[in-house]
């Protein structure tokens, strides 16, 4: 490999890697020539992306196409109070400057698609996931899959996390643990579910961790390995994992070789987008149509599918709503009245899409979902309404 | 003659089972695809189990239909996608 080679500040400020046998100059300049993407600069990517600065990991690049928003910082230590409402690309080129000004930090403003993924991804020697969502989580690792290129694998869930690294050579991949995708609704995002800020911040620096180990070529890696990890239990289970000898991307005869659609692979639509469902499943209203129908004679059957804190800090109980979780919406259909005109609404949309077709599965209806939640209510319809 | 297994569940799936260990019997010869089918035929809310989930038998990836013998533990490890 190509060194370049390292100035007197950077042998001063690496003194103590390189005083490590396993790390010394050569590895430092190993960690300085390796190119690392950061898939998300949220919970997971925020100490991932610190760590691997600090480090002098020589180019990284980050992909994320979301603003700070004040409910980020809670674990999203990249970014700071300031930093509220500007994008988290500028805000974490700023503080990765601050921590390291010898690494250089490559921005990639835009949402990960099947489209774009292979010519972002390609270039870079390590990935890493630290995205909040399934279909984008398929779509790195068929991508990393496809390049050859190690996956760095992380997601947490309130107090409980997940660790590995896919696609090295010979070792399993994502696909390999979990073959399908599961249901829509069946695991709430951290959004919905909340999450210990502290856990993505243990789970990303296992990953920072990892990645430091791919670039150095040096210990035992998680390939192979799935950690899972329990805050509240304060306990680390490991799985040994096995390659799927009929994964669809990464087998020796693959069934997939190039990337698909892993919205309709996920079966979940963006919010505002047009769904998987026909047109005469269930409607899309918006706030301003919601509200006319409540205030006629013949208001409709409300129904707010979020969870009970969400509902505590704001509702449209004054407008009639019941709550109903969507996790507990299968068992509680009873609760809702036949042949009766049924609304439903979350946060942003789409737990009420997953709510609106559970409703007409069940023969309800006729079902209308309030298109971009309560949200758009707030927007339009009653502004300053708190929406968490 | 029945064989005890003992199933653990974790994050999305102990949430929604409401339970993170359950002591399962199954017959003689029975795989890790009885099982689902066991604890699915069980209903709600065991129907939320995916027919073909992620399971971990005595802490390695196993297959469908791998058999299950006396005291073996089942991990069902939950997709988690949060970041």
């Amino acid at each position: 490999m190509d060194h370049p080679e390292l100035s007197r500040s950077e042998l001063h400020r690496y003194a103590r890697h390189i005083a490590l046998p396993e790390v010394g100059l050569e590895g430092q300049l190993r960690l300085k020539a390796g190119r690392v993407l950061c898939v998300g600069a949220g919970g997971l990517g925020s100490p991932l992306a610190l760590y691997l600065a600090a480090a002098g990991v020589g180019t990284i690049g980050i992909v994320d196409f979301d603003d700070v928003d004040a409910s980020n910082l809670q674990r999203q230590i990249l970014h700071g109070t300031g930093d509220v409402g500007r994008h988290k690309l500028d805000s974490a080129a700023d503080r990765l400057e601050d921590v390291n000004p010898h690494v250089e930090v490559v921005g990639h403003p835009q949402r990960l698609t099947s489209e774009n993924a292979l010519e972002i991804l390609k270039g870079y020697d390590v990935v890493v996931d630290g995205t909040d969502n399934f279909p984008t989580r398929y779509l790195v690792n068929d991508a990393c899959v496809l390049l050859g290129t190690p996956n760095v694998y992380g997601s947490v869930f309130r107090w409980e996390g997940q660790v590995s690294v896919f696609a090295t050579k010979g070792g399993p991949c994502y696909r390999c643990l979990f073959r399908e995708p599961p249901p829509p609704g069946l695991v709430p995002n951290c959004a919905e579910g909340g999450v210990l800020g502290v856990l993505p911040g243990i789970i990303g620096s296992m990953q920072a961790m990892e990645t430091i180990k791919l670039l150095l070529g040096k210990g035992v890696g998680l390939a192979g390995r799935l950690l899972i990890f329990d805050a509240l239990e304060m306990t680390w289970r490991e799985i040994a994992l096995r390659r799927n000898p009929e994964c669809p991307v990464c087998s020796d005869s693959p069934t997939q070789t190039g990337l698909i659609d892993y919205e309709l692979f996920c079966g979940v639509t963006r919010p505002g987008e047009g769904s998987l469902h026909s047109a005469e499943d269930f409607e899309e209203l918006d706030a301003a149509s919601v509200a006319a129908l409540l205030a006629s004679d013949t208001p409709p059957y409300l129904i707010d599918v979020r969870e009970p804190w969400e509902w505590a800090v704001s509702s449209l109980a004054e407008r009639g709503a019941r709550l109903i979780p969507l996790a507990e919406l299968g068992d509680r259909l009873g609760e809702v009245p036949k042949e009766t005109p049924v609304v439903v609404y979350c946060r942003s949309g789409q737990r009420g899409q997953s709510a609106a077709r559970q409703l007409v599965a069940g023969g309800y209806g006729p079902v209308s979902n309030l298109s971009g939640g309560l949200l758009s209510w707030a927007e339009s319809v009653e502004p300053g309404l708190p929406v968490v | 003659m029945s064989v005890p297994v003992h199933t653990l569940f974790f994050a999305a799936y102990r949430d929604r089972l409401g339970l993170s260990e359950l002591t399962v019997e199954l017959a003689q010869g029975a795989t890790v695809a009885d099982l689902v089918a066991e604890l699915r035929g069980r209903g709600s809310p065991f129907d939320i189990l995916p027919e073909q989930p992620a399971v971990a038998v005595n802490r390695t990836y196993a297959m469908l239909d791998e058999p299950l013998g006396a005291g073996d533990e089942v991990a069902f490890i939950p997709p988690v996608a949060g970041g």
